[in-house]
């Protein structure tokens, strides 16, 4: 066992975690500790843009953010929070951009914008230029950027180290336990402050978005450490994944003027958002798709419908919506203009396809994408543990891994990338603030003794059963009955499956005895977080007897403010779930129907 | 369709030498070969050990040989390779374990090309963005894409036969900067490529452009930075 000591240590580097260690390694000794390669984190995934009311294209204004922002978390989200991210914004796409980040231009000079789903000019009601682009590689952009000034800066990493288990000592943040990858060893990370930057768990579904990577384990480690999560019955489902692969298509495709066709070659987006049609929220896309397909008009009534972006299609549409270039003559596109603004989706297309989307629609169909819920905090990134937002002293997370909440019941798009670097460094900052004027916890003789006993567990099961095909049967489950549409029937169905899976687990057996890059080990321990994510992710959704934002509960179909507008927090006691709640801030927006 | 993968094994805790395991199983054709190889190691042998991360070809993780080329696993399907599939650590890197190489030296290299803006002019007054044409921003754009794979440089014959060459990812990342309007260290930067361990070594054998799974145009690239120590000249 090794033993280390700084002031922070930030476990995670996507865009959260590098921001963070960015920060307070300016004033405090710093570590950023990633079970990957840090550009190998999923923040590199992100497509469409981070959303900022810069006004490069047309009229924009940060409360026109705010409010769309709150419309679309459907309520849920924290307007105080909300407010503060979208303030924030301007000044930190600014920021990006001065540490090198090649956004695209307009001709001008200036950071280029394309629309975005849920994103208006609130006169007009119609979409708004908002989202800043860099192709449709805007996340890779953030995250080499980001990587890159860590590098400049001399920022200490721990490379493919597996943070398995959190210190705390007299109820604050002690420090993090990690496995060495390349060794097997495990070394001790005493710190003043410790900050979560651990992103999503998109794995928990079949389809998805999501990188294998993204197993939860932050919010899992911090559950078993006694620290709540909260509203996490709240995923939300993309509309358009590639068809069984689950690979993200970029809603800047129907920002640039693509749209969603059934199998009768219907747009059938007007009929459920008649004022921004394709460019509604998330969470209203995909369930219009999966009534399409209910319907029977799926194409050739199979589970997927068509994106389509071929420049006759979008030129169709623009005529038909009167959209306008900011000069106010008619949009139009050509083929060269969708390969330079979507390369990467064309080449998506072509690979795993054999489609070409400048001559052919695309099969998509929604697919897990983003987790609103996580480890509850305020807007410092300061983790809080209770009803009351008690802080637990040195304490933080930030971004996916964290629920602050901006994104409320449905996070809009173009607003992830935004919340990771402006609570990335809120955090980062913060925790070096904490770590300067105090001391070290003591650490625990037993410090290492949970992350032993569960890796032991894995080590010495009986080898009946084995943890893929556990992990597989779960995915399964949670993508048929806790997905896009949800019932009690099928959430309880899914609830004793979990359980069933859980009894299960205990019988997994690892066979690499070695230590050196076990990543067979590590595997089935993230897939016990995995289990512990979808358990507590659908007791929670049982719970909510409503329908919000990605929430659609089929049995209230209905938004229910009276009895639900209220933040779920969820506890790990003793292998048992305990369900509790705390008020949603609302400031200048009171709740009304949502309408797109 | 049946598929034989003989995937190159390495356990340095067991073996003194590698071997390879053949594996049969069951696929699409449309499938990645990184299903493939999650299949093995989920229901074949738990022990074989790979990096990988967002299946899709953006993370830069599963780099590996596949049929004596170097590709990403999840950017390869099995009907571009067919029926039976050689599965190989990049080359000129030492193997860790089965198909994990030793990423140090790859990234060390990558180090020292000062892979990050320098420009330590006044912002602008306004605190908004340093303005640049989007023809200025197309100039680099190729060299943006790059994800830190090494699928490129060790493909290359020059990196095999000396890993003190810079090798075509890390020229790769000091264009980036170099033919950005609003970078300042341009001059600094070439002359650390036109250095011995640089932009000589490369002697246009075009593995590099081949084997990069985002098609970056690495050997114009490099052309372009030769050409740029010869003339002092960004153009």
């Amino acid at each position: 066992m090794k033993v280390h000591q700084f002031d922070v240590v930030v476990v995670g580097a996507g865009g959260a975690g590098l921001m963070a260690g960015l920060y307070a390694s300016r004033s405090a000794k710093t570590a950023v500790i990633s079970k990957l390669y840090p550009t190998r984190s999923h923040t590199g995934a992100a497509q469409g843009g981070i959303g900022a009311a810069l006004g490069n294209m047309e009229e924009d204004r940060v409360e026109w953010h705010t409010y769309d922002t709150v419309k679309g978390s459907d309520y849920l989200g924290d307007q105080d929070a909300i407010a503060f991210m979208c303030e924030q914004a301007p000044e930190i796409v600014y920021e990006l951009e001065h540490m090198g980040l090649p956004f695209n231009r307009t001709p001008e000079g200036r950071i280029a914008q394309r629309p975005f789903g849920g994103h208006t000019n609130n006169e007009t009601g119609k979409p708004v230029r908002r989202a800043c682009y860099a192709a449709d590689r805007t996340g890779h952009m953030i995250l080499q950027t980001l990587y890159q000034q860590c590098v400049k800066n001399n920022v200490t990493f721990f490379d493919e180290f597996q943070v398995i288990d959190l210190i705390l000592s007299n109820g604050a943040a002690a420090g993090v336990v990690a496995l060495e990858l390349a060794t097997g060893e495990l070394h001790v990370f005493h710190a003043k402050a410790v900050v979560f930057a651990t992103g999503g768990y998109g794995r928990v579904w079949e389809i998805t978005t999501n990188a294998y990577a993204n197993t939860g384990d932050g919010i899992a480690i911090a559950l078993r450490r006694g620290i709540p999560a909260e509203d996490m019955e709240f995923f939300q489902f993309h509309p358009t994944g590639i068809y069984r692969m689950g690979i993200l298509i970029t809603e800047g495709v129907r920002g640039e003027g693509g749209v969603l066709i059934n199998d009768k070659g219907e747009r059938f987006m007007d009929r459920y958002a008649p004022h921004v049609k394709d460019l509604a929220s998330r969470d209203v896309v995909s369930r219009a798709m999966y009534l399409e397909m209910r319907e029977g008009r799926g194409i050739g009534g199979k589970r997927y419908l068509y994106l389509d972006v071929r420049p006759e299609t979008v030129n169709k549409y623009a005529a038909i919506d009167g959209r306008t270039n900011p000069d106010g003559t008619p949009y139009t596109v050509t083929a060269e203009q969708i390969l330079a603004k979507l390369p990467d989706i064309i080449d998506f297309c072509r690979t795993y396809l054999g489609v070409d989307p400048v001559t052919q629609p695309m099969p998509v169909q929604p697919t897990a994408h983003y987790a609103m819920g996580g480890i509850p905090t305020n807007i410092y990134g300061e983790v809080v543990i209770d009803e009351k937002n008690t802080v637990m002293p040195g304490m933080y997370a930030a971004g996916e891994c964290a629920c602050v909440s901006v994104h409320g019941a449905n996070r809009l798009g173009t607003n992830s990338l935004l919340d990771i670097v402006v609570f990335g460094k809120q955090a980062g900052i913060r925790a070096a603030e904490f770590a300067n004027g105090a001391d070290f916890q003591p650490l625990p003789d037993d410090a290492l003794d949970y992350t032993r006993s569960q890796l032991d567990g894995l080590r010495h099961g009986s080898g009946k059963e084995n943890a893929f095909t556990i992990a597989t049967e779960l995915k399964t489950v949670m993508f048929d009955h806790v997905g896009v549409f949800r019932t009690e029937e099928g959430m309880s169905q899914a609830l004793e499956k979990i359980r069933e899976l859980k009894e299960r687990f205990k019988d997994v057996r690892v066979s690499d005895t070695g230590k050196v890059f076990n990543t067979e080990l590590l595997n089935a321990w993230e897939v016990s977080n995995l289990l512990d994510i979808a358990e507590v992710t659908t007791a929670c959704a049982l719970n909510r007897k409503e329908s919000r934002g990605a929430h659609a509960h089929e049995d209230y179909p209905k938004r229910d403010d009276e009895n639900w507008l209220k933040h779920t927090l969820v506890w790990q006691r003793d292998g048992k779930l305990e369900i509790g709640y705390k008020p949603v801030t609302i400031t200048r927006f009171q709740p009304k129907e949502r309408v797109y | 369709m049946q598929v034989t993968l003989k995937i190159f094994r390495f356990n340095p805790e067991k073996d003194r030498k590698f071997h390879y395991e053949t594996y049969t199983l069951e696929a699409e054709p449309t499938e990645r070969v990184l299903d493939l190889l999650e299949r093995v190691k989920g229901y074949h042998d738990g022990t074989f050990t790979f990096r990988r991360s967002c299946a899709h070809g953006v993370c830069g993780s599963d780099a590996m040989r596949i049929n004596g080329r170097n590709r990403l696993a999840c950017k390869t399907l099995v009907q571009d390779v067919g029926e039976r599939i050689t599965i190989e650590p990049l080359l000129g890197l030492r193997v860790i374990k089965d198909l994990v190489v030793d990423m140090e030296p790859f990234f060390e290299n990558y180090r020292k090309v000062l892979p990050y803006f320098i420009n330590e002019s006044p912002l602008p007054e306004d605190g908004r963005e340093r303005l640049q044409s989007p023809e200025e921003r197309a100039r680099f754009d190729d060299t943006t894409k790059c994800i830190l794979c090494a699928a490129c440089t060790t493909s290359c014959p020059s990196f095999w036969a000396s890993d003190d060459y810079l090798g075509p990812a890390a020229l790769v990342a000091a264009h980036r900067f170099i033919f950005d309007s609003r970078d300042e260290a341009a001059a600094q930067r070439l002359q650390i490529v036109a250095e011995t361990s640089g932009l000589a070594r490369c002697h246009t054998v075009f593995n590099c452009t081949m084997a990069c799974p985002r098609e970056i145009q690495i050997t114009k690239a490099i052309g372009e930075l030769k050409m740029a120590t010869i003339t002092g000249k960004l153009d």
